[in-house]
């Protein structure tokens, strides 16, 4: 079965990250052979969503820090005489500290399975049983050969999430669909139709009293879930938007806007009014600072033309800076954490003013914020490039472990891979994501550490008429040195979380553990404790939304890192690194691009597909049957709603009437 | 190279492309040509209704396509039965909402669905609301859509309420709509209407609406609609026109009414009826200008025996139909003229913008706007705003204030400089009005104000003396022929270069227009229609360097003495 793959691509990419997948779109979609591998059963590494069983699944292989059996070492025989070999590590080590709480009662929830699931969760542990090789000698399918379904099911946890799509429920089945994608001209209208039906449904629901979730229902409807294990939202317009609309891969994909920018202020959770309409209708502001806010935000839009106004602060922080303007305290603290979100006691001016300008320039592009959010949660965005790359052909091996890079010792160059059956796979250039490589290898790497928990919550933290919001809050530092929190509730149309509940993600950069870093934050905002004593607490007052469930864990950080840092890198093998502490994707993104341009200097780098109409097709059989572009006719750029007018559009004298 | 897509060329697309655009064209003429044919032809059928359909999907502008639609749909209602009918609008109406989609600002295609919904046999109105949300949540400022919806809205009976609960949330949306708060002018006036009928709205939802507005133009005070509804707001009910002032002169045999706005006075018609001495007398009734346009002067010849000294006295009273309103005066034996007038206040002699008598509501207003100056210090739309309450507060008291905000604005906009000088104009002879009005004087001083223009001569019917020296005056406005028993006319140190447009002033004895730019003597020829002219002085003006000057106008003006050194 294993011989199934063949011998020799162009590229070999190990990992299934974000980056990695987009360097194996580019690649494909240039007309590289591709050959995309990840030892673990599910996509995305450290970037993949699972559902609540999923999670529970990788909870336990983490905890159980399991030995890695002696690997037999007969790959070794392969090497020739002119070659040396670079073993890749067996064992992920860039996940710490995990551990999970519940917060309700588990007695009766024993016996539950979680719906629909197909079997229970596959071995995790890399064991090299036949077996097991027979399995994942089944997963070596090119993905171009299933076009019509799902495209990337390997486990039964993604045939499970397939089955899942196939429900009769109107909100799910509306949602998905992705060949009749709703990416086609009457995109705008289909999105906001699903979301007026949901906003109908949730009203009637929201009118009832709330039900107390139990951790069974948690588990019954763990497909429900799907939890992100880094949390990000798009910039609307970031890199990686612009990436998705270029290469047409948003047609994989759908997006919601985030409905709303939240701060965390005298312990209170208030709404952020960040865009002209919110300002507009904005109740907290007074008119003078809508004024002042309006103008400040103006201004930071086109700083750069007015160097003048904040010179003489350059060298000062911008929280400095905003005290010396015309800003109410109130002000100052929504533009350093809301909008800006930056330090206060470290960034700088200039870093203060570049960011809020990134957050204004996004606004209105699809919404009143800036971000938008995946359905289905972030690890759908690399899957959705494995796809671009399946369509062009690329090769796809989940469960595939890769023994050693083979170097010749001549030219210092890699040219192939052992794999755990030991067939050896020569390519021209390697990606490898940084977990994958040896401790040999990163000996004098310095990694950082992200923090992050994910919490089942039972309400939202600022409630308004609509339960179905996006939210995306920062909460600063209680000491000045502590890290800013990110915090990003989703609600269940966001198809990430069951419905009466919310997701919520907690991430910053660590300082110690994730518990010790984000407990002291969950604790402001949430209710923590068994039921009894927070209903004697509270009397009926505000009430803040329960933890049903949480996680905490420490991811490794392996962005920024200089390649020399890595110990006797062959020039063409690439490394990619893992996710990154910021909130948007653009380092991934970034990294892609360079890693690619490297490679090809002379290719472009994801260009839009052609048109269907202008594929010159000369029956050779090499062409996929179906490229998969046939949806619209004439792809649009923009698969997303109209823009809107945002704060920069302002309005000059244009009479409309 | 391996998997590579292979794909047409820059040059191949193009030439595809070239012949299917030719391909299109040809096809397009072709079926332009056929429904010329037929409509020629008279041939009203459904085969008319394909063709056009064919040509209109593409390209709905195509404003005679849509009437021969109509010509067909017309002969079609006449052969068919209801319920065909009802299929056939239903029809066209699906394919008008496609046309719309090709375009969303097509004038006739928006007209074409109000036609036909006009003639449906069973419109579905709540369908049509529906089309209107759908098209404003892809372009919330499209006024075609919102021209409809008020029209849709009219014939389904749609509560104003409703109406104006939609307006609402589109300005949510976006405040920067003008159609949005257009509509709400239409609309609350009719929910809401001030019983007294001195403002637009009672008072609880204009201070609502001008809460409303103003946390638009704090946000944004760049957007222009929310200034105009501003001003909208905050101005006066619309009140009829009334008669402010009746002057007779019996020397002239003429009786002159001044409105308190134009008004039109169709000949024959009783809207203005004069009774002299308590019996009806027929006259007929002209503008200063013979013109007879809408105007605020209407002047009458009298009859002789409507004026004969042998009377002691004689009564006029003019009556104004339109208005219910009726005023007299009285000329005595031995008086040469005799008038009324309406003891005038400011609110009354100038249909300012802006309501007085919600003062303290414009106070409150002019407070905000001052705050929001200070912010905004070269934002024009919030200084006009500053002057525009500040006048209908107090004119006078505010009158240097205004001043000074007036050169902020032209520092701040240049552009509209003149329009702004005129602006100041009118003010400042309002103001002098004003004070005239006070004083019960009959001369009115004017001079060295930099006026650029004349406002409100209508209300200086009576004067008999103006002084308007000194003065950035360029020509004269025919609006002067409302100076009825004007005599002496000051204007020197202007700019004047012609007295084209000046009417004949009945009772002008006395002009000065020394330090003028007047060039030839002929320019001086409207003057003879000012019989009483008696002084001219033309001194310091370019045609006294003229040798043939004096002689000239000896010849033009025989009976006037004129100084031209």
């Amino acid at each position: 079965m294993a011989d199934n793959l063949p011998s020799e691509f162009d590229v070999a990419v190990i990992g299934t990250g974000l980056p990695e997948s987009i360097i194996a779109a580019a690649c494909s979609r240039s007309g590289q052979r591709v050959l995309h591998v990840d030892s673990r059963s599910y996509y995305g590494g450290n970037w993949a969503s699972f559902s609540f069983s999923g999670l529970l699944s990788w909870i336990k292989e983490k905890q159980e820090k399991t030995e890695v059996s002696e690997e037999s070492e007969d790959w070794r025989k392969l090497i020739l005489e002119t070659e040396e070999a670079i073993s890749l590590s067996k064992k992920d080590t860039t996940i710490q500290h995990v551990e999970d709480v519940c917060y309700i009662s588990q007695d009766s929830a024993e016996d539950i399975e979680e719906a629909g699931a197909l079997s229970k969760l596959p071995d995790l542990g890399g064991s090299d049983t036949n077996e097991t090789a027979q399995q994942s000698g089944k997963g070596c399918l090119a993905l171009d050969k299933q076009l019509g379904t799902k495209g990337c099911e390997m486990s039964p946890e993604t045939i499970a999430s397939n089955d899942r799509e196939c429900t009769p429920e109107g909100e799910d089945t509306e949602v998905i669909s992705e060949r009749e994608s709703s990416y086609d001209a009457t995109s705008g209208h289909s999105t906001l139709e699903t979301e007026k039906t949901e906003n109908a449904s949730t009203a009637e629901v929201s009118n009832l009293e709330p039900k107390k979730i139990t951790y069974s229902q948690i588990v019954k409807e763990g497909r429900r879930f799907n939890i992100d294990l880094v949390s990000k939202v798009l910039y609307s317009q970031g890199l990686l938007i612009d990436l998705l609309i270029k290469s047409n891969v948003s047609r994989y994909a759908e997006f919601k806007n985030a409905t709303r920018i939240l701060v965390f202020r005298e312990g209170k959770v208030e709404q952020v009014p960040c865009s002209r309409a919110d300002v507009f209708n904005s109740k907290q502001l007074t008119m003078i600072e809508k004024r002042m806010l309006m103008k400040f935000l103006t201004f930071c839009l086109e700083y750069e033309q007015h160097p003048d106004e904040y010179q003489d602060y350059k060298d000062c922080t911008f929280s400095k800076y905003l005290k010396s303007q015309k800003l109410t305290p109130n002000l100052q603290h929504f533009i350093l954490h809301s909008i800006a979100m930056v330090s206060e006691s470290d960034s700088s001016t200039t870093d203060g003013l570049k960011a809020t300008k990134k957050f204004l320039h996004c606004l209105g592009r699809y919404g009143n914020t800036p971000f938008l959010f995946p359905l289905y949660g972030q690890g759908e965005i690399s899957q959705c490039f494995c796809r671009m790359c399946a369509v062009f052909g690329g090769t796809y091996c989940l469960r595939h472990s890769i023994q050693c890079l083979v170097v010749d010792k001549e030219s210092g160059r890699c040219k192939a891979i052992i794999d755990h059956f030991g067939q050896r796979i020569s390519a021209n250039y390697f990606v490898v994501e940084d977990s994958y490589l040896s401790e040999e290898t990163c000996t004098n790497v310095c990694y950082r550490q992200i923090s992050r928990a994910v919490l089942i919550t039972d309400q939202s933290v600022l409630k308004t008429q609509s339960d179905q919001q996006i939210s995306v809050l920062t909460v600063p530092p209680v000491e000045p040195g502590q890290p800013v929190v990110c915090v990003i509730e989703l609600c269940s149309s966001t198809m990430t979380c069951m419905k009466g509940t919310y997701l919520v993600h907690l991430t910053c950069s660590s300082t110690k553990t994730a518990k010790e870093d984000l407990e002291p934050v969950i604790q402001k905002l949430f209710i923590l404790n068994d039921e009894k004593e927070t209903e004697s607490e509270n009397g009926g007052g505000l009430e803040k939304p329960r933890v049903l469930w949480a996680v905490y864990f420490n991811m490794r950080d392996s962005a920024g890192i200089d390649r020399n840092s890595y110990d006797s890198l062959p020039p063409n093998v690439y490394i990619c690194s893992g996710p990154d502490c910021a909130l948007g994707n653009d380092y991934a993104v970034k990294q892609a691009e360079t890693i690619f341009q490297e490679m090809f200097p002379k290719e472009e780098f994801c260009p839009p597909p052609p048109n269907p109409e202008d594929i010159v097709y000369d029956g050779d059989g090499t062409q996929p049957e179906d490229p998969g572009f046939s949806i619209s006719p004439e792809p649009k750029a923009e698969p997303l709603p109209e823009e809107s007018s945002n704060i920069e559009n302002k309005v000059t004298e244009e009479h409309n009437e | 190279m391996h998997g590579r897509l292979k794909v047409k060329t820059t040059e191949e697309q193009a030439e595809a492309k070239r012949l299917e655009r030719e391909k299109k064209l040809h096809q397009y003429k072709a079926t332009t040509e056929a429904i010329f044919e037929k409509r020629r032809l008279g041939q009203l059928d459904k085969e008319g209704l394909e063709l056009t359909s064919q040509i209109l999907g593409a390209n709905p502008d195509f404003a005679t396509l849509w009437n021969f639609r109509r010509e067909i749909f017309l002969h079609l209602e006449e052969e068919g039965s209801p319920e065909e009918m009802q299929a056939l609008c239903q029809g066209e109406l699906g394919f008008l909402e496609s046309c719309l989609r090709v375009n969303p600002k097509s004038y006739g295609t928006w007209h074409h669905r109000c036609w036909v919904l006009e003639r449906a046999p069973q419109p579905d109105w709540a369908r049509e609301l529906e089309l209107c949300a759908r098209f404003l949540e892809s372009d919330e400022r499209n006024f075609h859509c919102w021209d409809y919806r008020r029209f849709v809205a009219k014939r389904a009976q749609v509560p104003a309420e409703d109406e104006l609960r939609f307006t609402d949330s589109l300005i949510t949306r976006n405040f920067s709509n003008y159609s949005s708060w257009h509509y709400r002018s239409c609309l609350l006036p009719q929910l809401h209407p001030d019983p007294q009928h001195h403002g637009r709205l009672t008072e609880d939802v204009l201070l609502r609406e001008l809460e409303l507005v103003q946390n638009a133009f704090f946000t944004d005070p760049n957007d222009q609609s929310a200034w105009l509804y501003h001003r909208w707001l905050l101005g006066r009910a619309d009140l009829e026109p009334t008669i402010h002032c009746v002057y007779v002169n019996r020397e002239d045999a003429c009786l002159a009414v001044a409105f308190s706005q134009p008004v039109r006075v169709t000949p024959g018609s009783h809207g203005l009826i004069l009774l002299a001495d308590e019996a009806p007398l027929t006259v007929e009734w002209h503008t200063p200008d013979g013109r007879n346009r809408p105007g605020v002067i209407w002047l009458c010849d009298l009859p002789a025996l409507a004026l004969n000294d042998h009377w002691p006295q004689h009564t006029f009273r003019v009556i104004w139909a339109p208005g219910q309103c009726q005023k007299e005066c009285v000329l005595f034996k031995g008086r040469k003229d005799c008038w009324y007038r309406d003891s005038v206040t400011e609110e009354q002699v100038f249909r300012c913008e802006l309501s007085v008598e919600k003062s303290t509501v414009l106070q409150a207003e002019l407070e905000s706007c001052k705050e929001l100056q200070a912010l905004e210090p070269d934002n024009k739309w919030c200084l006009l705003t500053i002057i525009l309450l500040m006048r209908a507060l107090d004119p006078l008291v505010y009158e240097r204030e205004t001043l000074r905000y007036f050169e902020a604005l032209k520092a701040t906009d240049p552009m509209r400089a003149a329009y702004l000088d005129d602006l100041r104009s009118k003010f400042l002879v309002e103001n002098s009005i004003l004070k005239m009005e006070y004083a019960e004087a009959r001369v009115v001083d004017l001079s060295h104000r930099e006026l650029t223009a004349l406002g409100h001569l209508e209300h200086l019917l009576l004067v008999t003396h103006m002084n308007l020296a000194g003065n950035r005056l360029q020509h004269l406005p025919p609006a002067l022929a409302a100076l009825r028993c004007l005599e002496v006319l000051e204007l020197d140190g202007n700019e004047i270069e012609s007295l084209d447009g000046l009417p004949g002033l009945p009772r002008l004895q006395e002009l000065s227009l020394r330090r003028n730019r007047l060039r030839r003597p002929s320019d001086l020829r409207p003057l003879t229609s000012c019989p009483c002219l008696a002084q001219l002085d033309l001194a310091e003006n370019p045609l006294t360097n003229l040798p043939e000057a004096p002689a000239e106008l000896a010849n033009l003006l025989p009976a006037v003495h004129i100084t031209l050194v």
